[in-house]
């Protein structure tokens, strides 16, 4: 039994030591965002956030996440309250199956953390992990450059959470 | 009173003529600024861009992501920062108004176009050994590159070795002259790769260990080195691999970048194979074949070890439970233990000289940062894991995987780790979030 820290909640998971992280959030958490994509990480459908950072969940042991804070994009914003990173996307229509979303949007939000006024190049050179076979990179682009200025005005800062 | 004026003119004469001997040893003369011709031979410049491959030039003069050859790039020195120059043809800032006399020069005798003496990162104690012929050919190629303006950035050494007449002296000692000499008992293609290897390919400057002036130890070439804060491995017959090389497999690595039985090569290798997938494959077969013989046939021993690595490299291992070893399980064992051969799957670990090798750097390096897809070519993927693991954890897999694959134990794992961070930060804030 460990304690896992997700979307600012506490979880008592019992998985072995070596379960992917995306399995727990799947099957134990219910949480369905991340997906399964490859489960070799190598196109990142499963990205979320491991304190501040984007992290391949599916290459991931939950023995490495003691005392550490998880975010799945259900931690972002919900339908009623997208965050902004969830409402460039849905503004700019940059989903297709939408399979490859959920990672997209975690690691972008994960840069834009970092760097709020990311260039073309940098978005590109920081997607280059996630993959997309609609070909929405485009749009996807679009969306995440849309989603950097809606977070720099203050109308479009998700409503407060309480994240600890 | 004669003697004293005697005693002093011997002085005086003594002075004049260590001083004369002093500058025949540091001054160089400037040469002329030229208005380089207008054009070149096509053929010529083709040909050199295939040596400006082989001589890896991009690799130090260019900062990733910025324009070919405009230089700036760091490398780090145990004698502090030295950033590399501008190549491009730019009047003012690159080699523009060089002639090719004083670029033969600059290769040769590591001296610029005003007579200042290069410091020997720029590695022309291997580019000496290059013909007259062959400079030509990479002038022409340099100077019909797109010239860019970037002026150079100021090195960043300690005294004494931020005056450069200290170099005049590293010379003295250390940069032998001369063109290659063929070795009439070898084959013709042996004899290329050696003018290759030992010459423009520059293969020492990272795989041959350097003494406490930063020269190369040639008693010891090829025994192993470093490289941008990674291990360049021996690559003789003190090599590491698990599996003895043959020159068909150094062939399939330096052209391809990869074999089933060795891995991929990243670090700085990366861009080495990058540029000789593009030259001549009669060049890649020479500098295989003559770095075979470097490596020397195998003993018995090695063949009969490389036979049982390469069969236990397809059995399924015994699960652990250490901590390493559910490290390894669940973030490493489903590329790296599958039935899928490279490029398709990660090699088995068995193969791994990184593991295999006394210095833990590269094995650290790669688990933090990962491989990252080469744009415009086919090239493996591994994610990075600097930001799902800590050096603690990290370590722990490495010290169970050096063990599990009977290699003797890493004694400062940890340490490695923590500075493998620090060192490669940034590749790792570029390459990952």
């Amino acid at each position: 039994m460990m304690t896992l820290k997700v979307n600012g909640q506490d979880h008592q998971v019992d998985a072995d030591p070596d379960t992917p992280l995306l399995y727990v959030l799947r099957e134990d958490l219910k949480l369905n965002a991340a997906k399964f994509g490859c489960g070799l990480g190598q196109c990142g459908a499963c990205t979320v956030i491991v304190d501040g950072k984007a992290v391949l969940s599916c290459v991931t042991p939950v023995m490495l996440l003691e005392g550490r804070k998880v975010t799945t994009l259900e931690g972002l914003g919900s339908v009623e309250a997208p965050a902004p990173i969830q409402r460039a996307f849905i503004e700019e229509q940059a989903a297709q199956c939408g399979y490859c979303i959920a990672g997209m949007m975690m690691r972008a939000q994960a840069l834009l953390a970092r760097n709020s006024k990311p260039t073309e190049a940098e978005i590109r050179s920081e997607l280059q992990l996630n993959l997309c076979r609609c070909g929405t990179h485009m749009r996807i682009l679009r969306a995440v450059h849309r989603a950097s200025k809606l977070m720099q005005t203050a109308d479009a800062s998700p409503a407060p959470r309480s994240t600890p | 009173m004669a003697s004293p004026r005697i005693i002093g003119s011997i002085v005086a004469i003594a002075v004049a003529a260590g001083a004369i001997a002093a500058a025949a040893i540091v001054w160089r003369p400037a040469i002329a600024a030229v208005d380089p011709p207008a054009s070149f031979d096509p053929a010529l410049v083709k040909h050199g861009r295939d040596l400006a491959a082989i001589g890896n030039c991009n690799d130090c003069h260019t900062v990733r992501g910025a324009k070919d050859f405009a230089g700036g790039l760091p490398v780090p020195t145990p004698f502090g920062t030295i950033y590399s120059s501008n190549i491009t043809p730019d009047a003012e800032t690159g080699i523009g108004r060089w002639s090719e006399a004083a670029f033969r020069r600059a290769m040769q005798s590591g001296v610029d176009r005003d007579g200042q003496h290069l410091y020997p990162t720029f590695p022309y104690d291997h580019f000496t050994h290059v013909t007259d012929d062959d400079d030509r050919a990479l002038y022409a190629y340099l100077m019909t590159q797109r010239p860019v303006r970037a002026p150079a950035r100021e090195n960043d050494l300690k005294f004494p070795f931020n005056q450069r007449v200290v170099v005049a002296g590293w010379k003295l000692l250390f940069l032998r002259h001369g063109s290659y000499q063929a070795d009439a008992t070898k084959s013709a293609e042996w004899n290329r790769g050696a003018y290759l290897v030992e010459g423009l390919a520059h293969c020492g400057a990272c795989h041959t260990p350097r003494n406490a002036l930063g020269a190369e130890k040639i008693q010891a070439s090829f025994s192993g080195g470093d490289a941008d804060n990674w291990h360049a491995y021996a690559i003789n017959s003190q090599s590491k691999a698990p599996v003895p090389w043959t020159a068909d497999a150094l062939f399939q690595y330096l052209r391809h970048g990869w074999h089933p039985d060795h891995g991929v090569a990243r670090g700085p290798m990366a861009e080495v194979v990058s540029n000789l997938s593009e030259v001549p494959e009669s060049d890649v077969r020479a500098i295989a074949t003559y770095m075979a013989d470097v490596f020397g046939v195998p003993t018995p021993e090695q063949k009969r070890r490389g036979e049982e690595v390469l069969a236990s490299s397809k059995q399924k291992p015994q699960a652990e439970s250490t901590p390493g070893a559910q490290i390894f399980a669940a973030a490493c064992a489903s590329c790296h233990e599958t039935s899928r051969a490279p490029p398709f799957g990660g090699i088995n670990l068995a193969l791994s000289t990184a593991l295999a090798s006394p210095d833990a750097r590269n094995a650290a390096n790669i688990v933090l940062a990962g491989i990252r897809p080469t744009a415009g070519e086919r090239s493996p993927i591994m994610p990075g894991f600097a930001d799902s693991m800590s050096d603690g954890q990290i370590a722990l897999l490495l010290d169970e995987l050096r063990i599990r694959f009977g290699h003797p134990p890493w004694t400062n794992t940890a340490a490695v780790v923590r500075d493998a961070r620090r060192t490669q930060t940034v590749s790792l804030e570029r390459d990952q979030p």
